[in-house]
């Protein structure tokens, strides 16, 4: 069921006039067709779960073989020459639809759960200054780093992701330093007193 | 304690991630798909079509009128509001050189415009009044035919997009056509020396 979904959804990411329009901005390409591609991934891997031959799930030991290949995966699609070639190239567009479900998506869903909390903290800690960065230095770029895409399509992309990465950065930090909401926290915020102004 | 096919697998997904980015990136040396074509020319000149081109005088050459001479070629369109303008400033620089190196600087310019819709040969003699221009010495020309354009832009790699409000947005690069007639190098346009200096270096034999 999930993984009939997940092959529907990507034939739907497939189809000409979508693909078309979702290619056509550099920000929406980035960050809408390519995370919903690593999203498809993500099904497939919960619905292959349960199939996991054992040998794989022993070599990936605490999921670091496989958030390493997500780690290539996702640095490749970062590339501005990678970006042209799918928009340019219909060979390479159809690597990429292949690439990022299956090679960073699956492996993500896969060994995100074998990983200990201090790797999973470690990933998100590379990944969200990596975001930033890259939005930062597509606002400093003086020139245009993709021939398909006009400078100022450039400089919303560069927005868009320091906007996403402050907004996963102080998620982030509420998850790590808080805590995620539970039962218990209500009851302690309703059995600590108000401090009152004297 | 590491498990058994850890070892293994991390080396191959390592190996071949590594092969992947070293791939995209022609060995770490570039990430932008201009930077790539720019080595690739440098490494293998490519053959240019011989199109057939008119200048603004109205007169008929192509690529191969240009034998043993290096050229520099930039692609332009006359109603372009920025960038075709700093374009223009930098060849009329680099006319001012070889002006002042005598008559014997063996280079040519070639502004070729990709708008033969709007750009008629009353466009491009404007253009070429602007910037001091005179045929054959610095050609404003455009191509003959729809599909002389596609074989250019093809062979030059020149992609052309729509800038939103009417106009175009291309590449700004200058190119070196050496004495044989291949597309040599793709240069950045910001020095006029250094274009005038490239293109007297590629004349020499």
């Amino acid at each position: 069921m999930r993984f009939s979904a997940a092959v529907g959804a990507w034939l739907i990411l497939w189809l000409w006039p979508v693909r078309i329009a979702l290619e056509s901005d550099m920000a929406v390409h980035m960050i809408l067709q390519v995370p919903l591609l690593i999203g498809i991934g993500l099904f497939v891997a919960i619905a292959v779960r349960p199939h996991e031959p054992h040998w794989l799930a022993d070599a990936d030991w605490l999921g670091i073989p496989g958030i390493v290949m997500v780690v290539f995966g996702t640095s490749f699609w970062m590339l501005p020459r990678a970006l042209d070639g799918a928009v340019a190239d219909p060979w390479m567009d159809a690597a990429k639809f292949l690439s990022l479900p299956l090679l960073v998506g699956l492996p993500l869903g896969l060994s995100w759960r074998r990983m200990p909390p201090l790797g999973r903290a470690f990933i998100w800690a590379n990944f969200i200054p990596k975001l930033g960065a890259i939005g930062g230095l597509y606002l400093a770029a003086p020139a245009r780093l993709c021939a398909y895409y006009r400078l100022d399509q450039q400089a919303v992309a560069g927005w868009t992701l320091i906007i996403l990465a402050v907004v996963l950065g102080t998620l982030w930090f509420i998850v790590a330093l808080v805590g995620r909401p539970a039962p218990g926290l209500r009851q302690l915020s309703v059995a600590t007193p108000p401090i009152r102004a004297t | 304690m590491m498990t058994r096919g850890f070892l293994p697998l991390l080396a191959i997904v390592a190996a071949g991630g590594i092969a992947a980015l070293a791939w995209e990136t022609d060995g770490f040396r570039v990430v932008t798909s201009a930077g790539a074509r720019q080595l690739s020319i440098e490494r293998n000149p490519v053959r240019l079509p011989d199109v057939r081109l008119v200048d603004q005088d109205g007169h008929a050459f192509s690529f191969s009128s240009y034998k043993g001479r290096p050229v520099l070629v930039d692609f332009i369109y006359t109603g372009c509001p920025t960038l075709c303008g700093v374009l223009g400033d930098d060849f009329h620089r680099v006319l001012q050189l070889m002006t002042g190196a005598g008559a014997g600087a063996p280079i040519d310019l070639l502004s070729i415009s990709f708008d033969p819709q709007n750009d008629d040969r009353k466009a491009l003699q404007l253009y070429g009044d602007r910037y001091g221009a005179k045929a054959p010495r610095w050609r404003i020309a455009r191509p003959a035919d729809e599909r002389g354009l596609a074989e250019l832009l093809q062979s030059f790699g020149v992609v052309v997009i729509p800038d939103g409000v009417g106009g175009f947005i291309h590449n700004s690069a200058v190119y070196l056509i050496d004495t044989r007639g291949r597309l040599a190098r793709i240069l950045d346009p910001d020095s006029p020396p250094r274009l005038f200096a490239d293109a007297l270096r590629a004349s020499l034999p």
